[in-house]
């Protein structure tokens, strides 16, 4: 067996000591279900980044879950319409914490170029976003940096952000309920 | 099968034959023949043109709205685009009326497939068709509360506060 690396440890003979929140932050954060809501042109650049040539299974990501409810990690990626939104905001609230938010691309962040009646003017406006990945569309490398941005955030982040006041003033903010 | 073909001429005598007044001018920009028709006409209109087995124009390409806000009393109209499968033949009729009562008959019972779109030119522009099954919003989301392709609404998102408004039609 390898010891596991990055991680401060007590070594010994056979064993290795350190804390139960860093080795889960690990494991998190090396095993995240992403759950892609792709509607337009930044879907394609994310399925080229799911493919073979950039191949975002050796993350630990192999699995794409479709079922909100057994995903990590919403990957928003292109226009959403404000008629979509209220779809939008059901699946962010159907995924069981911990849960992070992708933002991939200018549409889904900003609007984008559709400053108009029937685009939602970026998904922050319905749910928090965790990382934005700026772009028209943006380039796999790219999608790639925003997610080890989101390794980043799992692996620092404490265990229990996410029941802390400040998270549930920030969802309150959403008007999502939080079940505690 | 006939193979007459139709000419804007001889469509254009039988409809002023029998509609006569109703007609309110005529052109043929692309050899198309385009009518402008009184709003109270265009439904008995539309049937002559389907039932007339001279003419056989029996298929409706698209009907749609548009506003012209300088054209006072004459504010919101409604294009149709109807097609002869039987003699390959084109026409277009145009009708206006007031955007104080934007009112006019509907298709339905004659072309199924004017539903989605009188829905459609109802979300858009607010045009009342008299008789619709189910007259609601159909591509927009059902709480707006405006008729987003009337000229007086800006095409922009009202929302934003991080442009600058008068590069941005606000």
């Amino acid at each position: 067996m390898g010891k596991i690396e990055n991680l401060q440890t007590i070594n010994g003979e056979g064993y290795q000591l350190s804390r139960l929140e860093k080795v889960i932050e690990i494991a998190r954060s090396n095993s995240v279900w992403p759950l892609p809501f792709a509607t337009s042109c930044c879907g394609i650049e994310y399925m080229a980044t799911m493919g073979s040539n950039y191949d975002l299974s050796r993350f630990g990501m192999e699995r794409m879950s479709f079922s909100p409810r057994q995903a990590d990690l919403l990957i928003v990626a292109g226009t959403i319409s404000k008629k979509l939104a209220p779809v939008l905001k059901q699946v962010y609230e159907q995924m069981a914490e911990p849960k992070w938010v992708l933002s991939v691309g200018a549409c889904a962040s900003s609007g984008g170029i559709f400053d108009t009646y029937s685009v939602l003017q970026g998904i922050d406006r319905v749910i928090p976003v965790d990382v934005y990945v700026p772009g028209c569309p943006p380039r796999p490398e790219q999608i790639i940096d925003g997610i080890m941005r989101i390794h980043e955030l799992i692996k620092h982040e404490p265990l229990r952000r996410r029941y802390s006041e400040e998270y549930k003033h920030l969802l309150k903010g959403y008007n999502i309920e939080t079940n505690e | 099968m006939s193979n007459t073909k139709l000419t804007n001429e001889e469509v254009l005598a039988k409809i002023q034959a029998k509609f006569g007044e109703a007609i309110l001018s005529h052109e043929t920009p692309y050899d198309l023949l385009t009518l402008e028709v009184e709003t109270s006409k265009i439904k008995e209109l539309i049937k002559f043109l389907k039932e007339d087995d001279s003419l056989q124009i029996n298929f409706l390409t698209l009907l749609g709205g548009i506003h012209y806000p300088m054209n006072a009393g004459k504010e919101l109209g409604v294009t149709y685009h109807l097609h002869s499968l039987v003699s390959n033949y084109r026409i277009r009729l145009k009708t206006f009326f007031s955007i104080e009562n934007p009112e006019i008959e509907s298709i339905v019972d004659l072309y199924v497939g004017a539903n989605w779109q009188e829905r459609e030119t109802y979300d858009f522009f607010g045009i009342k068709f008299k008789g619709h099954p189910n007259l609601t919003r159909i591509l927009n989301e059902d709480s707006m509360d405006y008729f987003p392709l009337r000229k007086e609404y800006h095409l922009e998102d009202a929302t934003r506060e991080d442009k600058d408004d008068r590069f941005f039609g606000r």
